[in-house]
């Protein structure tokens, strides 16, 4: 389930970009909130590869 | 997409001689694929790159293509958001209508893409190398070369510079996103959803090495893929970038120089942290800084693109290690972070060091793209596929090798097959 929910924070770092494409005219703010839906992304990755270690079991 | 700018049929003879030569980069990983895999299943992967690069130029090229709108159709799948429109799709025909007659510029476009759907279909299946069955290899090279491979194509090298209104388009001339970044995200997918290979992370301890099966492979596959990667990025630089002909050797030094500073670097580090320089981490090097060239070869001036490499070919062993060692995944090929890593890099060093301003921004919302709607769609798309063809080969299967179980015979009838107990 975690890395599900890691991978559903994903789509929302990108919509945080688009809207920021979309509604934001100013470029320093267009930039930051383009910097935050990555980061938002980063985030959602990291507990999505979190997610992955902990379902580690043996491989034989 | 088609690039709008008419070039002169010169450049354009030019650039189909490039395209031709491209082709060696295919060659190039699919010889690293079956080298880095294990001796037991080497036919195996060797006839499944060939089958999947096989039904990806006839997929796109009936289908595919006409939603990455390589030749001239209608104007695309908009969608009106905000007051702006969103290209989403293209809109060409289906089953390559109107090939003969296209403008000999938009038929190079979709021969070059056509090679880069190729490349981006073999990046997963090098990374479930030795338990990935032939038949869901070829299922996942069909939607990549359906859906996904358009869908980024489209978005990358047309949609988001044009459409998402940033000034700046999105600069990816060599395929850095849509081939390696895109490709190396699908392996990600697969090698989560199939899992290691038997015997790979053991209940207690650590990993168990294992090694590729051939070195020469390895190594020699490195070569072509240097001379298949010079000819497709400067193809890239003509088609896309519209570069000047006196632009293109500078691009080919870049490709070379970017390859040969990741292996410099990766052969100092492995030998600083092992003794000896390892053969198979410094040919990942050499891909790593392939892959990096391919974002920003045609945009840097050389001693940015030694930059390039030399970052690239000291992150690679590094990942390499991480992904083995702290994350628990199994990518034989190293494809998650040779060409996924290192084509993101590839891409934010374009942003850097193009000296456009505004196209850091640019290149961050393409690789946002990638990772906020293409990971979670590939993953998802993937599992519900793997649970009515599952990716991985019964047991019985992954210990006597893919080549007996699944073609009857092995790739060296004469050698003597190690058992896993050999490895530990």
């Amino acid at each position: 389930m975690m890395k599900f929910a890691g991978l559903l924070v994903l789509p929302a770092g990108f919509f945080l970009v688009l809207a920021a494409l979309v509604l934001l005219n100013d470029p320093v703010q267009r930039t930051a909130f383009v910097l935050c839906g990555v980061a938002v992304e980063g985030v959602g990755l990291v507990v999505a590869v979190r997610g992955h270690m902990l379902n580690r079991g043996e491989s034989h | 997409m088609t690039p709008a700018a008419h070039l002169s049929e010169s450049v354009l003879a030019l650039a189909f001689a490039l395209v031709l030569l491209a082709p060696l980069a295919v060659a190039g990983v699919m010889l690293t694929n079956v080298g880095l895999g294990r001796s037991r299943s080497a036919a195996q992967a060797l006839l499944g790159n060939l089958a999947m690069a096989a039904v990806a130029v006839i997929l796109f090229a009936l289908v595919g293509s006409a939603f990455a709108g390589a030749l001239p159709g209608g104007a695309g799948h908009i969608l009106t958001l905000g007051g702006k429109p969103w290209n989403l799709a293209g809109a060409g025909p289906l089953f390559g209508a109107g090939l003969a007659t296209a403008p000999l510029q938009a038929q190079l476009t979709l021969l070059f893409e056509i090679v880069a759907v190729v490349l981006c279909v073999l990046l997963p299946w090098g990374s479930g190398a030795d338990r990935v069955g032939l038949l869901p290899g070829i299922a996942i090279a069909a939607l990549l070369a359906v859906v996904f491979f358009p869908l980024a194509a489209h978005w990358n090298l047309a949609a988001l510079g044009t459409n998402f209104g940033l000034g700046s388009g999105f600069l990816d001339a060599g395929g850095a996103a849509t081939i390696h970044v895109l490709g190396g995200l699908a392996a990600l997918c697969v090698v989560w959803i199939a899992g290691p290979r038997r015997g790979k992370f053991p209940k207690e301890g650590f990993s168990t090495a294992m090694p590729g099966h051939n070195a020469v492979y390895v190594l020699f596959g490195c070569l072509l893929a240097l001379m298949g990667w010079q000819a497709f990025n400067a193809a890239g630089a003509l088609l896309w970038l519209h570069a000047p002909l006196t632009a293109l050797p500078q691009t080919a030094l870049n490709t070379t120089l970017s390859a040969s500073a990741a292996l410099a670097a990766t052969f100092a580090v492995t030998r600083t942290r092992f003794g000896k320089p390892d053969a198979s981490l410094c040919a990942n090097g050499w891909m790593a800084g392939l892959v990096a060239s391919s974002g920003t070869a045609a945009v840097v001036a050389p001693l940015a693109a030694v930059f390039v490499g030399l970052v690239a070919g000291i992150a690679t062993p590094l990942l390499v290690e991480l992904f083995e060692l702290a994350l628990s995944i199994d990518d034989p090929s190293g494809a998650i972070g040779v060409h996924a890593i290192s084509g993101v890099w590839g891409l934010l060093a374009a942003g850097i060091f193009s000296g456009s301003s505004g196209q850091f921004v640019a290149q961050l919302v393409g690789i946002a793209a990638l990772l906020g709607f293409f990971l979670p769609l590939l993953y998802f798309v993937f599992l519900a596929l793997n649970r009515y063809l599952p990716f991985r080969v019964n047991a019985d299967g992954e210990r006597i090798g893919l080549d007996l179980h699944e073609l009857g015979g092995g790739a060296y009838p004469e050698f003597v097959i190690h058992r896993d107990e050999s490895y530990r």
